[in-house]
């Protein structure tokens, strides 16, 4: 309480400095609130609002850079001339490792000459072919590096379709802008359109989030409840009878059956 | 309206309000996240195909064959070859780090001329050109002034295509200083030499030898062909074998033995003789051997009883009489039992007294040319080159005496004595080197005694390396030629020390050349090109890939294949063909070197009342002491009771640790009348008293910070001794005094 009554006084100290002569604070305070409502709260949504821009339009705006892919990447005519789809250029090796983006070479399988007569075609054959040169494709999906990512896990053994992390890619005419992040240098695409984190798709993003989502959602594993040791042993004798079965232990990897940091960080 | 705190204190609520309103400060901690694990100084492994190559390691003369694996151009994994002869998917600590060695800072990344003074480190970039054009100006006015012979070459070994072009460019130019790297195969060959009659390789049938008995030999520390013996190993332990190790430390490979048999130190050759005593008084021979095989059996016998009763050699080694007895019975009644010598990795040839003795243990039980024994193997004789035409000058050039006295009227039976060159050099009483080339080895930092090999070198006016890294002796040459590392080029490896059959194998370029380095064998081409007259005749190859090609003829497309070349059909000789002495018989006296003369003991430098101790070195596999220095993987695996800081310790009894008033971790005064060194101590019981053990491998002063200045260099404190009949390096210590620093 004394402490309060300290602070009290500290107030009418304070307003008395101002030049006010009335001796009771509760008037002095209600005098000076109508005194300035106005320009405080005048102010306060400015602040507001000038920071809401800020960090809805403008930071947004500052934190990517736009940059154009090297050579301007038609899917649907790809599409149309190859037999097995995506798997015709984003295959997986022999050794069950995924080429993803294709090297020159496979390229070259095909585009040993000139095909067609298109702008980026007569690039592509110029800058790159001709000269033995790499295409520098800026990957839209590209992950740190202390992320395993297995496609092999994804699409072979669960049977996933690409178009659930990489939405209609493949469907593309153009490819688009590709917004990378001034900061982690990585795709605008890997935290999504939406600088809010909102997403429509499964596709929108890909943040450590959207990888638990759908692993949740698989294997149902969002009732934790520390378990007795009586449905323990029921469990485990699922488990010894019929192997597969029981849910309740495995994890979400569909490799390994287990929830770990270590299934997804190396 | 007055716009006052108030207001601009409301703007910054509102601004902050909105602010955590916004998606900004969330996602901005996000990204400075995911911002720190991207340090552009962390390493990021490549992402790619994989592919693999198979290849031969080069860095010990060990010969294992490796495969590397390759992420699109960068070699990412060194891995041991599956179903090579030599170490069949195995590989060692340093084999494993190479890659190290390939993108590591210490390589010289370009032709160099030095520009300061020597050793100073001051180098201008040359161009291949200029470099071989500036040596062949130096060669082409020695060989007019009728000096040729003045040119000397130091090379790590003296087989396989680049050390033979070397020896033929030597030959055509008119020097006979070609010198190869020492090491217990030099003792061997001789041993083979004079007992067999053979020019060969000595070839251990280890995985069927079921008792090894070893005289000093680092088993698992690095003798012979290191994995190949780890795989050795693990087969004797599931056959039951038995292995007995006889040194005065227990190393590694005593403390994984059968038995360990402390023996004073330099005393082997008495042990061995003391057994064959045992053996031949208890008739434990081969009847059949001896009677039908051999020859001087009877001369041999009568030496060794007469001087090594097993009392007798009690007193000299320190070992039990009655020990000496058994382990004799043991040896001699085991059903392939095989001896073998060379202390720890074999670096020293040591005494060929104490080489041949204990080959004569083998040869008594009658295991030589026998499967589980030892036998001489040939080399395959694939490098067929048309004869070289040498003109007058190289003749009168190859007729003078080789400077180290090798294959002298002192020294006839030895090839190279490179540790008789700093004191042919530096007495001037011969003739001086002018030019000296140094190939596949680091002689001043491999060599015993460094401030004279040091001296030596200041005496040579024109010093040239070919050396990929800036180790030592590249420090203090003249022009470093840098050659491909051997991730990076063509390369045949022949077969590897110990080997019971002939293996060739292959190093394959695994990646491009990352800088601009030039393979030796090129160089080598393009000098004699340069040089002209007979030597561009004798040189007629384009490039020295082809010269390779075509030396390996058919069998090219199947090392390249495999990555090696093996003679699955070998077999030794017959014992009726193997031995091409004057009696056609195995030789138990060696003729013309005294060895029927009681045994005396190499005696090491220092006198015992200055020098109260014994200072022995030791190998291990975690300090690659040779040609190569330790990378930094392997130097990470190094225990802190062996180096710490930059301080190396020495091992010593704790016994005599008390004597001298010495503590564990106490800083100590190492000196022998070679140098001086400040050391910490050890205390460890598995050493015998009076003496002193330090690790080899350390006391680099170049290479990169994670090895320079770390410890001492061994061969700064000892000087060479020679062996008086092969003229040898046969020190095995030296005395030494310790103080409390």
């Amino acid at each position: 309480m004394s402490a309060l009554d300290d602070n009290a006084k500290e107030i009418a100290e304070d307003t008395g400095g101002e030049g006010d002569a009335t001796s009771s604070p509760e008037i002095n305070t209600k005098k000076q609130d109508n005194r300035s409502a106005g320009p405080v709260i005048l102010f306060f949504i400015i602040g507001l609002f000038a920071s809401l821009s800020l960090g809805w339009i403008i930071f947004p705006k500052l934190l990517y850079s736009k940059k154009k892919q090297p050579i301007d990447f038609n899917h649907v005519l790809h599409m149309a001339e190859v037999e097995d789809g995506c798997e015709s250029c984003h295959f997986f090796r022999a050794d069950g490792t995924y080429s993803g983006v294709p090297k020159l070479d496979q390229c070259i399988e095909c585009h040993e000459e000139i095909l067609g007569d298109t702008p980026d075609e007569i690039k592509f054959f110029e800058e790159y072919v001709s000269k033995g040169r790499e295409v520098p494709w800026l990957i839209y999906s590209r992950q740190p590096d202390c992320v395993f990512f297995s496609h092999a896990a994804h699409v072979k053994a669960a049977g996933m379709d690409c178009v659930t992390c990489h939405g209609h890619i493949g469907e593309s005419e153009s490819l688009k802008v590709y917004e990378e992040n001034r900061i982690t240098g990585y795709s605008r695409d890997i935290w999504g359109e939406s600088i809010a984190g909102f997403k429509k798709n499964t596709w929108d993003r890909m943040k450590m989030d959207d990888c638990a989502e759908c692993h949740r959602m698989t294997f149902n594993i969002e009732k934790t409840e520390v378990k007795t040791p009586t449905k323990r042993l029921i469990d485990h004798l699922i488990d010894v009878v019929s192997p597969g079965t029981s849910t309740s232990e495995k994890g979400s990897s569909v490799q390994t059956e287990r929830d770990a940091c270590f299934v997804c960080h190396k | 309206m007055k716009i006052g705190r108030r207001s601009f204190l409301s703007f910054l609520m509102g601004g902050a309000a909105g602010t955590a309103l916004s998606p900004l400060p969330w996602k901005l901690m996000d990204d400075s996240a995911i911002w720190t694990q991207m340090w552009p100084w962390t390493p990021v492994p490549e992402d790619g195909e994989a592919s693999y190559v198979n290849s031969s390691c080069t860095l010990c003369p060990g010969g294992c064959g490796i495969t590397v694996r390759k992420i699109n151009d960068r070699a990412v994994k060194i891995e041991g070859m599956k179903g090579h002869p030599v170490n069949n998917g195995g590989l060692c600590i340093l084999g494993l780090s190479g890659l190290q060695l390939l993108y590591g800072p210490t390589r010289v990344k370009t032709p160099l001329k030095r520009v300061g003074k020597r050793g100073q480190g001051r180098w201008e970039k040359i161009s291949w050109k200029d470099a071989v054009s500036e040596i062949a100006e130096t060669l082409g006015d020695l060989r007019e002034k009728g000096q040729s012979h003045t040119v000397g070459l130091i090379s790590g070994s003296d087989r396989g295509t680049v050390p033979r072009l070397f020896e033929r460019f030597l030959t055509v130019y008119g020097s006979p200083n070609f010198i190869r790297t020492p090491s217990i195969i030099d003792s061997y060959e001789l041993t083979l030499h004079l007992m067999q009659g053979v020019q060969a390789l000595p070839g251990f049938d280890f995985e069927n030898a079921n008792f090894i008995l070893s005289f000093g030999s680092g088993i698992l520390d690095g003798w012979g062909s290191p994995v190949r013996m780890f795989k050795a190993n693990s087969v004797w332990r599931d056959t039951g074998a038995k292995v007995i190790q006889i040194e005065p430390r227990l190393s590694n490979t005593a403390a994984k033995s059968d038995k360990w048999i402390p023996i004073n130190p330099g005393t082997e050759a008495a042990l061995a003789l003391g057994i064959a005593h045992v053996i031949i008084s208890e008739s434990l021979y081969d009847y059949n051997f001896i009677n039908n095989y051999s020859s001087g059996f009877d001369d041999w016998k009568r030496f060794v009883l007469d001087n090594y009763g097993p009392d007798s050699v009690a007193t000299i080694t320190g070992i039990d009489d009655r020990t000496i007895i058994v382990l004799a019975r043991s040896f001699a009644r085991a059903s392939k039992p095989l001896a073998i010598c060379g202390r720890g990795q074999g670096i020293t040839p040591g005494s060929l007294d104490e080489c041949a003795a204990v080959h004569a243990l083998n040869a008594l039980v009658g295991n030589v040319n026998k499967h589980g024994g030892i036998c001489a193997v040939t080399e395959p004789d694939y490098i067929n080159w048309p004869e070289a035409e040498m003109d007058a000058k190289a003749s009168a050039g190859m007729q003078k005496d080789r400077l180290d006295d090798a294959g002298s009227k002192k020294f006839p039976f030895s090839r190279y004595l490179l540790n008789r060159i700093p004191e042919a050099i530096n007495s001037e009483k011969k003739y001086p080197l002018n030019t000296l080339f140094v190939a596949g080895d680091n002689p001043l930092y491999t060599m015993s005694d460094s401030k004279a090999v040091k001296k030596a070198f200041d005496k040579i006016p024109f010093v040239i390396s070919f050396s990929s890294y800036m180790d030592e002796t590249a420090q203090n040459a003249d022009l470093i030629l840098p050659n491909h590392v051997y991730l990076e080029r063509y390369e045949d490896i022949p077969t590897p020390a110990g080997m019971p059959r002939p293996v060739i194998g292959l190093s394959r370029p695994v990646v491009k050349p990352q800088y601009n380095t030039q393979h030796t064998g090129d160089v080598i081409i393009r000098l004699a090109k340069a040089l002209g007259e007979t030597l561009s005749d004798a040189f007629a190859w384009d490039s020295y890939d082809a010269c390779l090609k075509e030396t390996l003829g058919y069998k090219w497309r199947v090392m390249v294949e495999k990555g090696f070349w093996s003679y699955p059909g070998f077999v030794a000789q017959p014992r009726e063909e193997s031995f091409d002495t004057v009696s056609g018989k195995f030789e138990f006296v060696r003729k013309g070197t005294g060895s029927l003369k009681p045994f005396k003991p190499v005696k090491i430098e220092g006198d015992k009342t200055n020098y109260p101790l014994i200072l022995m070195p030791y190998d291990s596999l975690r300090l690659a002491n040779g040609v190569i220095g330790d990378p930094p993987f392997v130097m990470k695996s190094v225990d802190d009771t062996v180096l710490k800081g930059t301080d190396v310790f020495i091992e010593i009894n704790p016994k005599t640790a008390g004597e001298q008033g010495l503590r564990e971790g106490q800083l100590a005064m190492l000196s022998t009348p070679v140098g001086k060194a400040k050391v910490k101590v050890h205390l460890f019981d598995g050493i015998m008293p009076g003496i002193v053990a330090l690790p080899r491998g350390l006391g680099h002063t170049a290479y990169d910070e994670y090895l320079a200045g770390k410890g001492i260099n061994f061969n700064e404190l000892i000087g060479p001794v020679d062996d008086p009949v092969s003229g040898l390096d046969a020190a095995w210590g030296i005395r030494v005094k310790l103080a409390k620093a």
